[in-house]
């Protein structure tokens, strides 16, 4: 083994790195964990200081989670956030498994022609006007649907996914065929589980991208605040600055403080709702990888 | 002449282009043949049609005085009029002016930062060390929009953590730097940075992970440094990988982020922060104007389809890379 003399620069080099990677990780992290300190922390003192927090300020108390357990809201948001990500995750996963399997059929003579026809969109759209009338033409309005269709499909993911199928070879649908296979015991049960890592990929990105989405919510549920998903809870008690939700009679002893609560059930509901997508992303990060790396070769 | 009898009696259907050799192509026998792919392409051609064809015919909204109550059949058509409005009107510059300048600032800034970090990163060696560092980059790009956004709001309102740090710098007192307008920019730049970063470093360390470990050795050995190194062998490989990212990145420079825009401005920083997708979402959903409004996104979406084109026919000449 050859031994490399390190010189001075190098040496200055590698601290400075290290320095610059370890301030990155802080910049990234610390935000959060501000939040998370200050929501437990006394509400006064939270007021009064300036700078980041490093430890919880004062006694430490979980008022503001109270307060945040009683806003219907939040827990409404909750729920119909986890049904848009089932309910997305399985229509445009079936979608895209079929938009897929049909375009990379190679007997399919018209496959080439639907794919321009796809990818035309992808060129150019109507914008958001007209598929606001659009969607409001279908009655969709301040409907479930209207979260779930509009969004239903993206080219890029039936890219992918043709991509990936037309890596399998034609002799083993041949093959199932022989056996008798029909055509959607062909796509699920043999083309399928062949490019399941790519199928993963596609559904992981249409969860997270569900989970934070709320632009789609703003546009078509105009009337209807039961139907929001939890993003637009967030949206109102961060940046339209109003909980007064949070403010319910229920809450009781708490009530009188709850205008001292008032930036506590804030930093709460982040936590509340940041929560879980930082639980998993650790999990699930490496097929985002992979996913990036599909996408961009493919275009 | 074996092998042309044959096919036919091949099993059902998986003759390319869903003919058979020397046969004109029939649809109704093709059909039959491929029943199941017809059908399964129905919904994905019926969904297609209706929310993205079906906005396309709606564009001639752009050229009506359009009242929903009198649908695009029954309201007046007015030519140009909207467009020769729009253009005259007093935020057509101001619109396009701060469209293209965070556009392209975004570009400048947010482009090649997570290339830097890549090249750094990849200077770390301790694996563990490395891996930790990653993880915890991509974290700022999985936390939702509107939570960013309600950090940043927290961060910089008067009192918050950054305000105070610029109000140190300036010498001034802590104030609600997104109510200043000279402050949307950088606050909107740099917190892209920060939720960027990482995650668009990904494609890069890819790139870097790819190179030939030999080719350093052998630099070691006619004493190159670890600059030289960078210089001559890491950075010419990752080259392409760079040009392909600015070809995309290149085409969609007008696309900026209308939904982070719309959680952070004010009408106090309209001045700054307002581009045209946000005037199109206030100007058509929020005061009605739907003729007026599909006219404005039309033009932004013809600018943004011609930026596209004109990056892919460019990219296509000089680096025989493009995306279609």
């Amino acid at each position: 083994m050859m031994v490399v003399k390190k010189t001075v620069g190098g040496r200055i080099f590698t601290v400075f790195n290290t320095l610059f990677m370890l301030f990155m990780c802080v910049i990234c992290f610390v935000p959060i964990l501000h939040v998370f300190w200050a929501s437990i922390s006394d509400p006064a003192l939270v007021e009064t200081s300036s700078g980041i927090l490093l430890r919880p300020l004062g006694d430490l108390s979980l008022n503001a989670y109270k307060i945040i357990l009683r806003y219907k809201g939040i827990w409404t948001g909750y729920k119909n956030t986890i049904f848009y990500v089932i309910a997305q995750c399985l229509i445009t996963g079936i979608l895209t498994v079929i938009a897929g399997y049909v375009l990379s059929r190679k007997r399919f003579r018209y496959r080439n022609s639907i794919m321009m026809f796809l990818a035309f969109t992808m060129l150019f759209n109507g914008g958001m006007i007209p598929t606001y009338m659009v969607v409001k033409n279908l009655h969709l309005l301040d409907t479930y649907w209207a979260c779930l269709i509009p969004g239903a499909m993206s080219v890029f993911y039936i890219i992918i996914m043709r991509t990936a199928i037309q890596g399998i070879p034609d002799s083993l649908e041949e093959s199932a065929r022989l056996d008798g296979a029909g055509e959607f015991t062909v796509m699920f049960r043999v083309i399928l589980p062949l490019c399941k890592a790519t199928f993963a990929v596609i559904i992981l990105f249409i969860a997270v991208g569900k989970w934070n989405s709320w632009f789609d919510a703003l546009l078509y549920l105009p009337q209807d605040k039961s139907k929001y998903p939890l993003q637009m809870y967030m949206r109102e008690i961060l940046i339209n600055n109003d909980t007064s939700a949070t403010q319910n009679p229920s809450v009781g002893e708490l009530m009188d403080n709850a205008q001292l609560y008032k930036t506590l059930v804030k930093y709460g509901s982040i936590i509340v709702s940041t929560v879980p997508i930082l639980c998993v992303y650790p999990f699930v990060q490496k097929y985002f990888v992979t996913g990036v790396m599909v996408g961009s070769v493919k275009g | 002449m074996k092998q042309e009898t044959a096919q036919p009696k091949k099993v059902i259907g998986y003759i390319e282009n869903g003919g058979i050799k020397a046969v004109p192509h029939n649809l109704a026998v093709d059909f039959r043949r491929n029943k199941a792919i017809y059908f399964m392409c129905i919904p994905i051609i019926v969904w297609y049609i209706i929310f993205c064809y079906w906005p396309m015919a709606g564009i001639v909204m752009a050229f009506q005085r359009f009242a929903p109550a009198k649908g695009i059949w029954g309201s007046p058509w007015i030519g140009f009029d909207n467009f020769t409005n729009f253009f005259t009107g007093p935020y057509f510059v101001r619109l396009l002016r701060n469209t293209a300048v965070l556009g392209i600032l975004d570009l400048l800034v947010n482009f090649p930062a997570p290339i830097l970090f890549a090249l750094l990163l990849n200077e770390v060696k301790a694996a563990k060390f490395k891996k930790v560092v990653q993880t915890i980059s991509y974290m700022p790009y999985f936390i939702s929009m509107v939570v960013i956004c309600g950090l940043i709001v927290d961060f910089t309102k008067s009192g918050g953590v950054i305000s105070n740090v610029v109000a140190s710098i300036t010498g001034g007192e802590s104030q609600n730097l997104l109510g200043n307008p000279n402050y949307f920019r950088p606050i909107f730049i740099l917190s892209g940075t920060w939720q960027g970063v990482g995650y668009g470093s990904i494609i890069y360390l890819a790139a870097l992970s790819g190179v030939d470990q030999e080719l350093y050795e052998a630099a070691v050995v006619d004493g190159a440094g670890r600059w030289k190194q960078t210089i001559h062998i890491t950075i010419p490989s990752i080259l392409p990988t760079v040009i392909i990212m600015l070809i995309m990145r290149m085409g969609s420079v007008l696309q900026v982020a209308s939904d982070k825009v719309l959680l952070l401005y004010s009408p106090a920083t309209y001045e700054k922060a307002d581009v045209i997708s946000t005037y199109v979402y206030r100007v058509g959903l929020q005061n009605y104007d739907y003729g007026y409004s599909t006219a404005v996104g039309l033009f932004n979406s013809i600018v943004g389809t011609a930026l596209l084109l004109t990056t892919n026919a460019i990219s296509k000449k000089y680096s025989e890379t493009s995306l279609f």
